[in-house]
């Protein structure tokens, strides 16, 4: 069994690295430089804020290849306070938020989207506006990878994605 | 159970749906009517961001569009700010008259001078804040929901009605616009709200 796990992970790791490579080329503003081993995270962006906003909400896409399950258990940036991984819905025409409390699960194979309108990790008691055009620097804690830091892109208020990205 | 007590069970539970469907019935089109027109109207005095106070008589002499939000929402509130600055945009000279209104349902952390500092990259939304019994009046008045949800660090968000709530020259409720609804159906309503007496 623990055989077949490390022949996965290995399989893994070296298909997964040339195509890591890749989407880090084609996202590089928001790319990180994770080792080939780690989460693969792309299209990191947050918006610009408001004046006076306390929060802002940071969005990417989480791929992982490692071979195994993992978990978005929590940020830190130095632009904010506090961070969180939240979810967001509407139900019943009330838009409602959520911690994740035990974190946001990153199953192995699979690309998890971070998106205005659902997950995203939430930048509270902002100490400074994100102003666009600029970038902040923020640390993802993974159960298993442990922590990835990642450049998000601060795009327009109400920016849904980067342009030509799809949305 | 015995078949029979099921059955009484199913008559019982069939009895109370045609009831049901009678009361709606009976109830009709007026009082719903009525309900619709009562959206805004109550005893609520918040302060607003332009100096004046926001009460149901600000709805009146001119259209009006409320929106409730605060200033610790990441997605939902700056998202439509931005869209009613496209609107305000889109419509020119023809808004002149048109009022927005954003109400805070957080107004133990959303003071009077923040919301206006939050609002004004958006001149044409006026803010209202005030004591938490006010704004909880106005919650109720204009039908909307929000309820304090608490977060791990002891802090809190809320979860509340995204839409925006559109008023005539007359006080009265007229539709929403909804959140993230397309900007050509949304200006398509703003018009129609200001050409109409």
């Amino acid at each position: 069994m623990l055989k077949t796990l490390t022949l996965t992970a290995a399989l893994a790791l070296s298909f997964g690295a040339p195509l890591l490579a890749d989407d880090a080329a084609a996202t590089a503003p928001a790319s990180a430089d994770a080792p080939a081993n780690a989460l693969s995270i792309a299209d990191g962006f947050t918006r610009a804020t408001r004046p006076g906003a306390p929060v802002a909400g940071g969005f990417m896409l989480i791929t992982n290849t490692t071979g195994h399950d993992d978990r978005l258990v929590g940020a830190s940036s130095s632009v904010a306070g506090v961070m969180q991984v939240h979810e967001m819905a509407m139900e019943d025409g009330i838009m409602k938020m959520r911690e994740l409390a035990g974190g946001l699960p990153i199953p192995a194979g699979e690309a998890v989207t971070l998106k205005p309108g659902g997950y995203h990790v939430m930048f509270m008691e902002l100490k400074e506006p994100l102003v666009q055009g600029t970038k902040v620097d923020v640390t993802l804690k993974f159960e298993k990878a442990g922590e990835v830091s990642v450049p998000l892109v601060v795009l327009a208020p109400d920016a849904e994605g980067f342009p030509g990205h799809g949305g | 159970m015995s078949q029979r007590v099921m059955q009484r069970i199913v008559l019982a539970l069939g009895a109370v749906a045609v009831a049901a469907a009678i009361w709606m019935v009976m109830r009709g089109a007026g009082p719903l009517e009525q309900q619709r027109d009562s959206f805004g109207r109550g005893d609520y005095v918040l302060e607003a961001t332009d100096g004046t106070t926001f009460t149901e008589a600000s709805l009146e002499g001119h259209p009006s569009a409320v929106l409730f939000g605060f200033t610790h929402c990441p997605d939902v509130c700056p998202t439509t700010l931005s869209e009613i600055g496209v609107w305000q945009e889109e419509l020119g000279d023809t808004a002149k008259d048109l009022r927005f209104w954003f109400v805070t349902v957080d107004p133990e952390r959303d003071s009077v001078d923040q919301l206006r500092e939050y609002l004004s990259w958006t001149p044409g939304v006026t803010g209202a804040a005030g004591t938490r019994a006010e704004a909880d009046k106005a919650i109720a008045a204009f039908r909307v929901y929000a309820k304090k949800v608490p977060l791990s660090d002891g802090s809190y968000t809320m979860d509340h009605t995204p839409y925006v709530m559109l008023f005539g020259r007359n006080g009265r409720f007229v539709q929403t616009i909804a959140y993230r609804e397309e900007t050509g159906s949304a200006i398509d309503k703003l018009r129609a709200l200001i050409a109409a007496g």
